[in-house]
């Protein structure tokens, strides 16, 4: 399995990085970790004239919480996160997620932006944005823009992202006391994608719901958010049938489809007992617990 | 580093390996190693459809390619007859399409190119003109009047079935039947799965026009038998062939057949005058060569009310995909799938087996195991699990009820085989006690109470491994015996040279070590060499756990040839006769007075050098060894298994794994093929699986569909070993690479279901996937 | 059209004209000869190709050599330094950690750079580590062994040889 040829350009800057896209326009794919892109290179589903390579570019590599948002660059990797002590004390369910991305050396390139540009509805990243409600902002030379996180995709391995444009920076509002979040993935083994995953991230205010975000990984054209489910949660308490009520909606939620991995009935189930698991493990952390 | 051991290598010794030495280095070499001068790369276009039928090729834009030497084609290798070949199995199978193709991923033409980035470039240009005809994947529809016919070139076939075979009395089963108070019946599938070691298969041909000499370098488990069949197959002159079989990157069955990639390879270094080489793509591996199993099972089982099997009837429907091309004796359609009757005494058995054309890729390969007999394991102790189930026995129970016993081997089982040695209930017993098996089961009592699901799975097996003997076995008509030549130097350092070829099993340090044994050379002072046809004696090849059966048994052979003629050496340096000399250890002393005394040193310098009168000089012999018997390992495996109702996912908490293969040579590496096995036995339950839609797609062509355990889900095994010797081996070992993979699957499954069997569950089928747990658990209401 | 490019591996600066979409295992493998390094699959999920770059382990065959330029590269050839075995091989051989071989040169480099992050690591957390390494012949149960050896060594061992420390600093 070898690639077929194309143009290598490995830019030092942004501008450089943004001059280049602008130019070579839909003759051109961004290259981050790779982790994706190189794959479909390699069994020639893919084939660009053109690679802009961004590794080179100094600075993509961060994530700090400043002015009350999490902002995380277009570089910083799974491993990263898999690691980081901020995201495994305030953002339970980035932190969950990280580890059960892909394998350890995968996850030593793969980028968290590169993830959820790539859009497969069955990676994680973009469902775990989905119940943060994240913004992305992207760049091109003529400007940037922000997009919510729910706005961004539009099927399968599609978004509203353009050829000429970088997901600069992934905005996330800043986690306040009393959160807490879970991520739970069903995998056939380690290096597999989802076969459901449900993403759930809870503010609690005063023994109740503040605010909750839910989203669904592998069991639709793109990464669902289960807003029903988190309009129920919204000012209730988290009792059994509340908890129930929201597991019930995220299942209805789900448009998955019937295949290898398993029937519509069946991961419409996961998605409601892993919702209901994660409601319960998100509240307990929100608690300060678990 | 912890210092080397002072062991000296005889048998029981776990020295450490030989061979490791230059693999921990990065210096193996492996088949993808080899670079000739001048060397160009193939690259195969390869069938998009199950079944089609080719209209026309067009290769002018893979020609025009630059780097692009040669576009090769069915048309072009049938000018040299060469375009069908015949397989193992007595078929034919094409090496690459000319009327039509008949499975996903067959080979249609392949290109030689000097870069192995061009020639896939090119290899993608090929235009073939295909009219799409109904695919048949399942050997039931393939067996239905008015199917589509696969096989319409071969001259008398007029449907696609290959063969019926029976094994068995069918007049007493059917009496036991009658006679008998109760039948567990079992209806199971046996999925295809793949070897796939993680060394994909692979050539290098290099052919010199001037000579006629062919060097090829294959990914060979039996590079003698592919000499030979090269020969046959490409009409070269066999003493002008030379197969070298390099470091081998795991096999598993896989690198047993000759595949149509290494006969293009050939032909067309040949053509071309320059070596060629070819290395499979995973998928590739995946889609074409050699699969396992894919075995319709349905099982019977006759008792007694007090838990005694009476007899067994099984029929059996076999996927051969669309060349018979498996990998087995003449003899046995079916393989040995008659040692169905395991480890029981069971009074009578039949066995009737059927196998099919489909569309889907041929190469049947025993993947770690001697041929079928995994299936027959599988489906033994399938049901007697299921027997126990049904009459509310307890799984341990029913077994030691029924176990040959100690004081019945040799045992001649109702299927024909003599069983040489067992002691099935004492390695059931230590496997038991090693668990705390009766303890779990109070433990399995009160979570069933609170409705949580957990399974003890037992499965007590018996293999049938190391054949010959050569009247009864054979591939493709040559005698399954083995082969070893030991050629002692004159300063006592030897080379041992086998037929046989290592795939990771550690022949350099055990052969040595048996050499050890019967000679006393240090295990660090014998050179084992293997895989080169021109510098080995005639073997048949690794694979069925032969090389410690037939190999091992050639080894001490003709180690003991040599000991004899050296006995006679020492007479005459220590002025004795012959018949006082005695031998122990590496030393040969007159009987008596063993202060007197020459080492084999000695004795090997002597052997060059001051011989006694009319002896030949050298210290040199070759055995040909075909064994009276096949061995039988044996051993127990529990499982305990976790299951979460809500998702399905089963978890193994736990498994204990009692072997008994004999007198164990070099402890580790049993113990290390032991593991190896349990992981593959673990990954056929659980996750390994090629599976087709209904045009025949082949879904499980790479590792992203078809799933290997990795670190993190293999369970971590408890180890117990009891050790029951062939009486008929030199050595009394019996071969070990394969037990676990036989016997393992069967015990995950059981474990499964003896979880789920209150709740009305008897089966599900490999591989166990959360979602087929579920959805049998959502049948019965017991679903979170 | 070639692209000119200088990788530094194991410590020796080498500089090459190489297609854009070679990848890095190929260029070692077959630009440079190290075949110590190998391929097992097509998906990015074996990890035989395992490699170490700036001291992480990488999958060789999912990164373009192009991409290596100015980096460096160390290969299971460098771990034996001068010659003497890093503790990680002589593990591997004591506890028989290997049988075929194929995923040792992998499985080696990434338990180096395991070791380097946790010194001391627990089963569990070998067994994670090594989870983007597949291997088919030793059911890990003695891989993980070697690992445990391995640290328990090079705690000991308060000479570890320069140039495996040199081939591991990330
Ligand atoms: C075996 C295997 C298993 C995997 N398992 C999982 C899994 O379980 N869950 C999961 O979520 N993922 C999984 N992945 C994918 C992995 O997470 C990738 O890292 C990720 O999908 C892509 O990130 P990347 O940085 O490697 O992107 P690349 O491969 O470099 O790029 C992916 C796509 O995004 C574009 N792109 C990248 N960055 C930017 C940017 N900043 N701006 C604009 N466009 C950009 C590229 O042009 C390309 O189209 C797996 C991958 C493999 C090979
Ligand atoms: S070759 Fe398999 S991951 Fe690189
Ligand atoms: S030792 Fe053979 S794959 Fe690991």
């Amino acid at each position: 399995m070898l690639p077929a040829p194309f143009e290598y350009h490995a830019p030092k800057t942004m501008e450089e990085a943004l001059g280049l896209l602008d130019e070579l326009g839909e003759d051109a794919k961004v290259l981050a970790g790779g982790q994706s892109l190189i794959p479909l290179l390699k069994l020639r589903f893919a084939s660009p004239a053109h690679l802009v390579d961004i590794n080179k570019i100094e600075d993509l590599d961060f994530l700090e919480e400043r002015d009350g948002t999490l902002r995380i660059g277009p570089l910083f990797r799974h491993k990263s996160a898999e690691r980081s002590s901020l995201l495994a004390s305030r953002y339970h369910v980035m932190a969950d997620a990280a580890p059960q991305i892909a394998d350890p050396i995968i996850r030593n390139r793969g980028t968290i932006a590169g993830s959820v540009v790539h859009a497969d509805p069955s990676g994680d990243w973009g469902t775990v944005l989905l119940a943060l409600d994240a913004e992305l902002v992207l760049r091109s030379k003529s400007g940037s823009r922000t997009v919510k996180a729910r706005d961004f995709f539009s099927g399968p391995f599609s978004t509203s992202i353009q050829a000429t444009e970088i997901l600069s920076e992934i905005r996330i509002p800043a986690a306040r006391p009393q959160t807490g979040g879970a991520y739970l993935k069903l995998e056939r083994k380690v290096g597999d994608f989802a076969t459901v995953a449900v993403a759930v991230h809870l503010q609690m205010d005063d023994g109740k719901v503040g605010s909750a975000g839910i989203g669904l990984t592998a069991v639709g054209p793109q990464n669902i958010k289960a807003e029903r489910a988190e309009a129920a949660l919204r000012g209730a308490r988290l009792d059994d049938a509340t908890i129930k009520q929201a597991a019930a909606l995220a299942a209805e939620a789900a448009e998955p489809r019937a295949d290898h991995r398993g029937s519509i009935e069946y991961k419409r189930n996961v998605v409601r007992v892993f919702t209901e698991r994660g409601l319960k493990r998100a509240y307990e952390r929100a608690r300060g617990g678990g | 580093m912890a210092v080397e051991t002072p062991l000296k290598g005889n048998i029981g010794d776990s020295i450490k390996r030989k061979e490791d030495d230059r693999f921990i280095r990065g210096k193996g070499n492996y088949l993808d190693d080899v670079v000739l001068p001048g060397m160009l790369h193939m690259s195969i276009h390869r069938s998009p459809f199950a079944h089609a039928k080719i209209k026309s090729i067009n290769t002018e834009a893979a020609q025009a390619v630059p780097g692009v030497v040669a576009v090769v084609t069915g048309a072009l290798l049938a000018q040299h007859k060469l375009a069908w070949m015949p397989t193992l199995s007595g078929d034919t199978q094409a090496v690459l399409a000319t009327d039509k193709v008949r499975f996903q991923g067959q080979e249609v033409a392949c290109v030689i190119a000097t870069d192995p980035y061009v020639a896939r470039d090119a290899a993608a240009l090929i235009e073939v003109d295909y009219e799409v005809l109904p695919a048949v994947v399942t050997p039931q529809n393939a067996l239905k009047p008015g199917a589509p016919l696969i096989r319409d070139e071969k001259e008398g076939q007029t449907n696609n079935h290959i063969y019926h075979w029976e094994a068995g009395d069918k007049a007493k089963t059917d009496e036991a039947f009658a006679k008998a108070d109760r039948v567990v019946k079992l209806d199971t599938f046996y999925p295809r799965c793949h070897p796939s070691p993680l060394e994909t298969c692979g050539i290098v041909a290099d052919i010199n026009p001037a000579t006629g000499h062919a060097t090829l370098y294959m990914t060979s488990q039996a590079p003698h038998a592919h000499r030979t069949l090269f020969a046959i197959v490409a009409g070269l002159p066999e003493q002008n062939i030379r197969i070298i079989s390099p470091d081998i990157g795991g096999g598993f069955g896989n690198k047993v057949p000759i595949y149509p990639g290494y006969v293009v390879a050939t032909a067309a270094s040949l053509l071309i005058g320059k070596p060629v080489k070819w290395v499979e793509d995973r998928s590739e591996n995946l889609i074409s060569t050699g699969f396992a199993r894919d075995f319709h099972m349905s099982g019977e089982m006759a008792l007694s009310n007090d838990g005694r099997m009476l007899g067994l009837r099984v029929k059996l429907l076999s996927d051969n995909g669309a060349f018979f091309a498996d990998a087995q004796p003449t003899k046995f359609k079916a393989g040995l799938f008659h040692i169905v009757t395991g480890s029981y005494d069971v009074a009578a058995a039949h066995v009737e087996a059927d196998g099919a054309y489909t569309n889907k890729a041929p190469g049947g390969v025993a993947y770690r195991c001697s041929f079928r007999v995994t299936e027959a394991s599988y489906l033994i102790e399938r049901l007697v699990e299921n027997a126990a189930l049904e009459m509310k026995m307890d799984p341990a129970d029913i077994r030691l009820k029924n176990f040959i016993k100690p004081e019945q081997f040799p045992y001649m089982s109702a299927t024909g085989f003599e069983y040489d040695s067992g002691d099935y209930p004492r390695a059931m017993q230590l496997a038991l006690d090693k668990l705390g098996y009766r303890e779990l089961r109070k433990e399995q009592a009160e979570k069933r109470k609170k409705g949580e699901l957990m399974g003890i799975g037992v499965a007590s097996f018996t293999e049938v491994v190391g054949a010959g003997p050569g009247k009864h076995y054979d591939i493709a008509g040559l005698r399954m015996f083995d082969s070893a030549e030991l050629r002692v130097h004159p300063t006592g350092k030897a080379i041992l040279k086998l037929g046989v070829k290592s795939q990771g099993q550690g022949h350099e340090t055990t052969f040595a070590q048996i050499v050890t044994e019967e000679l006393g050379i240090p295990a660090a002072d014998i050179e084992v060499q293997e895989g080169d046809t021109d510098n080995t004696p005639y073997g048949l090849g690794t694979y069925a756990s032969r090389s410690t059966p037939v190999g091992g048994a050639a080894t001490a052979m003709v180690s003991r040839k040599l000991r004899d003629k050296a006995k006679k050496i020492a007479a005459h340096l220590l002025e004795a006769s012959e018949a006082d000399i005695e031998f122990d250890h590496g030393k040969f002393f007159v009987r008596g007075s063993p202060s007197k005394s020459k080492t084999i040193q000695d004795v090997a310098f002597a052997a060059y050098t001051d011989l006694p009168d009319g002896l030949e000089a050298g210290l040199e012999g070759v055995t040909y060894y075909d064994p009276p018997n096949m061995t039988f390992p044996f051993g127990t495996y529990l499982v305990v298994v976790d299951i979460d109702r809500g998702t399905g996912q089963v978890k193994v908490r736990r498994m204990v794994a009692v072997d008994d293969c004999g007198v164990r040579i070099n402890p580790m590496i049993v113990e290390g093929q032991i593991h190896g096995g349990l992981t593959e036995g673990f990954g056929i339950a659980f996750m390994e699986l090629i599976t087709f839609d209904e045009e025949g797609n082949c879904l499980g062509s790479n590792f992203t569909d078809y799933l290997l355990p990795t670190s993190w889900e293999t369970p971590k095994f408890e180890m117990g070993e009891t050790v029951t010797p062939s009486p008929h081996h030199p050595i009394g070992a019996k071969g070990v690479g394969e037990s676990a993979t036989v016997g393992s699957p069967a015990a995950f499954v059981n474990a499964v279901i003896d979880a789920v069997g209150h709740l009305g569950i008897k089966n599900i089928d490999m591989p166990v996937t959360s979602d087929k747990v579920w959805e049998a658990l959502n049948k019965v209401g017991a679903a979170e | 059209m070639g692209q000119s490019i200088t990788v530094t591996v194991n410590g020796e600066k080498k500089s090459a004209e190489v297609e854009p979409r070679l990848l890095l295992v190929h260029f070692l493998r077959e630009k440079l000869r190290l075949t110590g390094t190998h391929i097992g699959c097509d998906t990015t999920h074996c990890g035989a190709c395992t490699v170490l770059v700036d001291g992480t382990p990488v999958k060789s065959c999912t990164m373009l050599a192009v991409q290596a330029d100015g980096q460096e590269v160390t290969t299971v050839e460098a771990l034996a330094a001068g010659g003497t075995l890093h503790p990680i091989q002589a593990a591997f051989k004591q506890e028989h950690g290997l049988q075929c071989g194929f995923c040792t040169p992998g499985m080696m480099l990434t338990s180096v750079a395991l070791l380097q992050e946790k010194p001391d690591p627990t089963e569990d957390e070998i067994r994670w580590a090594l989870s983007g390494n597949i291997c088919r012949c030793t059911g890990y149960m003695n891989i993980v062994k070697a690992v445990k050896s391995a640290a328990a060594q090079m705690k000991t061992s308060a000479a570890v040889p320069e140039a495996a420390t040199a081939a591991t600093r990330s």
